[in-house]
C-alpha cells in the first residue's frame, strides 16, 4: 500500500483562509472580477491540463508547440473526429475584465479662459484609470478528419465589433511526412515567440514593438510580422519537433481583407533547431526572414480612388520593397527559468519611409503617381531592435514575467541633405523615433485543470519614444498599470 | 493596502506550494538511462504540469480525466502503485528496466491519450521514470527482470511466412486478433484487464502503432514478455524463438503498412487460418 499522502500536491488546509483573504481583499481593494486562461476546448478533447502545452497559458511549451505543428493532433491515432463524443464542439471564449491605469507624457491639451477657448495648447501629462474590457476572442480549431485541421477565430474589440482574426485549413503530414505540411487562410506568421500568444496584456506590453515597428512617418504597415496575415504556408518538422522551419506566401494586406492593395506579395521564412542541454534544458536557435513588396500607388478613377478602397481591388501598383530579418532565442536554465529573445534588423524602401503606401489606414493623401519623384535626401529608414523576455516558472499555476524591448534607427529616412522631406522637411534626429519598453508581471492560475482557464493577471509596461513629442524633440514616456482576470472556457 | 495585498498573494503561495511531502522513497528514487542519472525529487514539476491529470497525485491513475477515459475506447491511465507494467523488455511479472520506462514515455502510446513525450529533455524524461518508481513499493524490494535475449532476425522467406502462420494457429491468437488480425476473434468481446475494465485487442489493420513499439524486435518482444496486466500472456514457454521471428512476419501480413511480408503473403495466395482446423502441431 502506498505510503504517498495528498499533501505533496494539496495545499494545507490552515492556509486556505489566508488565500482567501488575501483574495477577497484584492477583490475588495481593486474591484474587478473573473479572468482566465488556456484553450480548453484542445485540453478537454484530450483530456490534458493546460499545462502540458504552455509553460503559462497562453505560451506554448516545446510539447505544446509540437501539437501545433501536427495540425492541433496528439498523433495518438485519435485525433481524427470520429473518435469524440458526438456531442464535443471545439469551441473557446476568452475575455478579460480589467482595471487598468494609463498614464501618458506630453499630450497637448486645449486651454479655456472663462470657459472660452484661447486657442492655446498646454503640453501635460494626463492620467486616466477605471474598470474595462479586452475584446472577446471565439478559438474553433482542431481536426476535420485526421491529418486535416482547420482554425477559425472571430474575435471583437472591446464593443464586440467582430472580424476574422484567424480562419485556415491545414492539410498535415502530406505523404506520411511531418516535413510537409500546408495551411492555407489567414494565419499567424511562424513567429518561435508568437505575439498571439503572448503573456501580458497592457496596450504596449500586449505587443512585441519589434514585430510591429515603424520609423516616424514611414507609411509601410505590411512589414508587421506580428499580425496575421492572408496566405499559404508550407511547414515541417522533425518528429521531436527539435528542427522546424516555414515558408509563407502572403499577400501584402496586413490582413486585411479584399484585397486593397493587391497585386504585392510578402515571403517569409523561419527555421531553428534545438538542442538537448542535459539539466539545463533543452534550448532552440532559429532565425526569421521576412521580404516583401507593397504598393505606393493608388489608381484614381474622376479623381476618386479606384477599387480597392471599396474592396474591388485591386488598385494599387507602384511595389516597393522592405524587409525584417534576425534571430530567436529560446534558452533554459532548468525547470524554472527561461530567457526568450528576438533580434531584428528592418529596412523600408525610400518611398516608404516618406510616408508612402499606408491605404489601410486611411492614408491616401500621398499617392505615387507618375512623375512623382523622391524630394532629395530621401534615404531608406533601417533600424536594429532586440527583444529580451525572461520568465521565471515558480509552479505550473504561477509564472513571473519581464521583458525589454529596445529598437534604435540605424538610419533616417530623412537623410542629412534633406530640405523638403516628411515631416519638418530637414534631416531627422538620428535618435528619432527610437523606443524602449519595460514589462513585468505575473500571472496567477488559482486551479488548473483540462476544462477552463483563470489566472490573475498583473502588469506593469513602461514605454518611452525618442522625440516624437508635441514640443519638437522631446521625448514620450506612456505607462500602464493592469489587473485583471483573464479566463476562458 | 491594494499593492500589499497584490504583493501577499504570490507570498503566501510561495508558502504553500513547497509543503510536498519528501519521503524517503522520493528521495531515494533514481532512474539510469545510459549516462543519465534520473531523479525523483526533481520530477515533481513536469509530473505536476504533464501527467498528473491523468495519472493523479498519487499515481494511483485517478486523475481528473481518467472517468473520461473509457475502455475500450480509451484507456484508463496506468496506476503506478500497481507496479505493473505493459511494455517491457523483461519476462512477464517482472518490473520493467528504465529504459523500458523511457522507451514508453517518449513513444507513448497510440490509441490512448498517452502522447510522445519525445520533445521533452532526456533528463526530464529520466527524472519522470524515477518519479514513476516512486510510486510503487515493488522497486524498494524487487530488481527489475534481465531482458530477454532477442536473436538477429533472419530473413524473411515465403516459408517462415507460413511456419509464422502455423504459430499463429497453433498459440490460438485468432481467438482474440481474428483470424485476420482484425480483433474480432470470438474472444475479443470478453477482454478484461486485471482490474476487470474492458480491454480491445490489437487490431493489425487499422493502421495503428503497436503500443509498445513498432519494429520487428519490439513485435517480436511483446508476445515473448506479454504485456502484463492484460489479457495478451507471454508466449515464451509456448513458442521457440525462430517460431517467434515467423510470427513476427506473418503478423506482418495483416499490417497496413507495406512490406516485404505482404507482398509474399499476396504471392502466396495465403488464406487466414481455419479456427476448425486440426491445431498445427509443434
Amino acid at each position: 500500500m502506498s505510503t504517498l499522502t495528498r499533501s505533496r500536491f494539496s495545499r494545507s488546509s490552515s492556509s486556505i483562509p489566508f488565500l482567501t483573504a488575501a483574495l477577497v481583499l484584492v477583490f475588495l481593494v481593486l474591484g474587478v472580477s473573473q479572468p482566465a486562461n488556456a484553450l480548453p476546448a484542445f485540453a478537454r478533447k484530450y483530456g490534458l491540463r493546460c499545462s502540458a502545452c504552455h509553460e503559462s497559458w497562453p505560451m506554448l511549451n516545446y510539447f505544446g508547440q509540437k501539437f501545433k505543428d501536427n495540425g492541433y493532433q496528439l498523433m495518438n491515432d485519435r485525433d481524427a473526429p470520429i473518435w469524440q463524443n458526438p456531442g464535443y464542439w471545439p469551441v473557446t471564449f476568452r475575455i478579460t475584465p480589467i482595471w487598468h491605469r494609463v498614464s501618458t507624457g506630453k499630450v497637448p491639451i486645449d486651454t479655456y479662459v472663462g470657459g472660452v477657448a484661447t486657442g492655446n495648447q498646454t503640453i501635460q501629462r494626463v492620467t486616466s484609470s477605471g474598470f474595462d474590457l479586452s475584446g472577446l476572442d471565439f478559438h474553433t480549431g482542431g481536426t476535420l478528419e485526421k491529418n486535416i485541421s482547420f482554425y477559425v477565430l472571430p474575435s471583437s474589440n472591446s464593443s464586440a465589433q467582430f472580424h476574422f482574426e484567424t480562419v485556415m485549413g491545414r492539410l498535415d503530414n502530406l505523404f506520411g511526412s511531418p516535413w510537409l505540411n500546408v495551411k492555407f487562410g489567414k494565419f499567424e506568421l511562424d513567429n518561435l515567440l508568437s505575439e498571439k500568444r503572448i503573456l501580458t496584456l497592457t496596450a504596449n506590453g500586449g505587443v512585441y514593438q519589434l514585430y510591429h515597428f515603424r520609423p516616424v512617418g514611414d507609411g509601410n504597415i505590411f512589414g508587421q510580422m506580428g499580425d496575421n496575415q492572408l496566405g499559404v504556408e508550407v511547414m515541417g518538422h522533425s518528429t521531436n519537433d527539435r528542427t522546424r522551419y516555414a515558408v509563407a506566401v502572403y499577400s501584402s494586406e496586413d490582413g486585411t481583407v479584399g484585397l486593397p492593395d493587391g497585386n504585392a506579395y510578402t515571403a517569409y521564412i523561419t527555421g531553428s533547431q534545438a538542442f538537448d542541454a542535459g539539466k539545463l534544458g533543452v534550448q532552440r536557435l532559429g532565425f526569421y526572414a521576412m521580404v516583401g513588396e507593397a504598393p505606393t500607388t493608388w489608381l484614381t478613377s474622376g479623381g476618386a480612388l479606384f477599387g480597392g478602397a471599396n474592396g474591388t481591388g485591386p488598385a494599387a501598383i507602384g511595389n516597393k520593397s522592405f524587409s525584417r530579418e534576425g534571430f530567436v532565442g529560446q534558452f533554459y536554465f532548468g525547470p524554472h527559468f527561461d530567457l526568450q529573445v528576438v533580434t531584428q534588423h528592418g529596412q523600408d524602401d525610400a518611398w516608404f519611409g516618406q510616408g508612402y503606401g499606408d491605404l489601410i489606414g486611411g492614408n491616401a493623401s500621398l499617392n505615387n503617381t507618375t512623375g512623382t519623384t523622391l524630394p532629395a535626401g530621401a534615404q531608406s529608414p533601417s533600424w536594429n531592435g532586440i527583444l529580451l523576455e525572461p520568465h521565471y516558472v515558480f509552479s505550473p499555476q504561477l509564472i513571473f514575467i519581464g521583458r525589454y524591448e529596445t529598437i534604435r534607427m540605424s538610419q533616417q529616412a530623412n537623410g542629412a541633405a534633406c530640405t523638403a522631406c516628411l515631416g519638418t522637411g530637414g534631416p531627422s534626429a538620428s535618435n528619432l523615433g527610437n523606443l524602449s519598453t519595460y514589462t513585468i508581471g505575473y500571472r496567477y492560475n488559482p486551479f488548473m485543470t483540462s476544462r477552463a482557464g483563470f489566472a490573475w493577471h498583473n502588469e506593469y509596461n513602461w514605454l518611452h519614444s525618442d522625440g516624437t513629442g508635441p514640443v519638437a524633440g522631446t521625448n514620450i514616456n506612456t505607462s500602464e498599470l493592469l489587473i485583471g482576470f483573464d479566463f476562458d472556457f | 493596502m491594494g499593492a500589499t495585498a497584490v504583493l501577499a498573494l504570490p507570498m503566501s503561495l510561495w508558502a504553500q506550494l513547497t509543503q510536498y511531502d519528501l519521503n524517503a522513497r522520493l528521495a531515494a528514487a533514481e532512474s539510469h538511462i545510459g549516462n543519465t542519472t534520473g531523479h525523483a525529487k526533481d520530477a515533481a514539476l513536469p509530473y505536476r504540469r504533464f501527467c498528473v491529470g491523468c495519472h493523479g497525485p498519487l499515481g494511483d491513475g485517478n486523475g481528473e480525466n481518467a472517468p473520461y477515459m473509457q475502455p475500450p475506447m480509451f484507456q484508463q491511465p496506468r496506476d503506478f502503485q500497481l507496479g505493473v507494467f505493459k511494455c517491457r523488455s523483461t519476462p512477464t511479472g517482472t518490473l520493467p528496466t528504465d529504459q523500458d520506462l523511457y522507451d514508453s514515455i517518449t513513444r507513448g502510446f497510440d490509441r490512448s491519450n498517452m502522447p510522445q513525450w519525445n520533445t521533452l529533455s532526456k533528463q526530464e524524461r529520466a527524472d519522470l521514470v524515477a518519479w514513476v518508481k516512486h510510486f510503487s513499493p515493488r522497486w524498494a524490494n524487487e530488481k527489475p527482470g534481465t531482458p530477454i535475449t532477442i536473436p538477429p532476425e533472419p530473413e524473411v522467406t515465403a516459408e517462415r511466412i507460413k511456419a509464422g502462420r502455423d504459430v499463429f494457429a497453433r498459440v490460438q491468437c485468432w481467438k482474440c486478433h481474428g483470424v485476420q488480425g482484425m480483433a474480432n476473434g470470438p474472444s475479443a468481446s470478453t477482454l478484461t484487464d486485471d482490474l476487470g475494465r474492458p480491454i480491445a485487442a490489437f487490431n493489425f489493420t487499422e493502421g495503428s502503432r503497436p503500443k509498445c513499439g513498432d519494429t520487428d524486435r519490439d513485435i517480436y518482444r511483446i508476445f515473448m514478455t506479454g504485456l502484463d496486466g492484460t489479457p495478451m500472456p507471454s508466449f515464451a514457454d509456448n513458442i521457440k524463438p525462430e517460431e517467434a521471428w515467423d510470427l513476427v512476419f506473418y503478423l506482418r501480413t495483416f499490417m497496413h503498412q507495406k512490406s516485404k511480408e505482404k507482398e509474399l503473403a499476396k504471392q502466396l495466395g495465403l488464406k487466414p487460418v481455419d479456427p476448425n482446423a486440426p491445431v498445427p502441431t509443434q
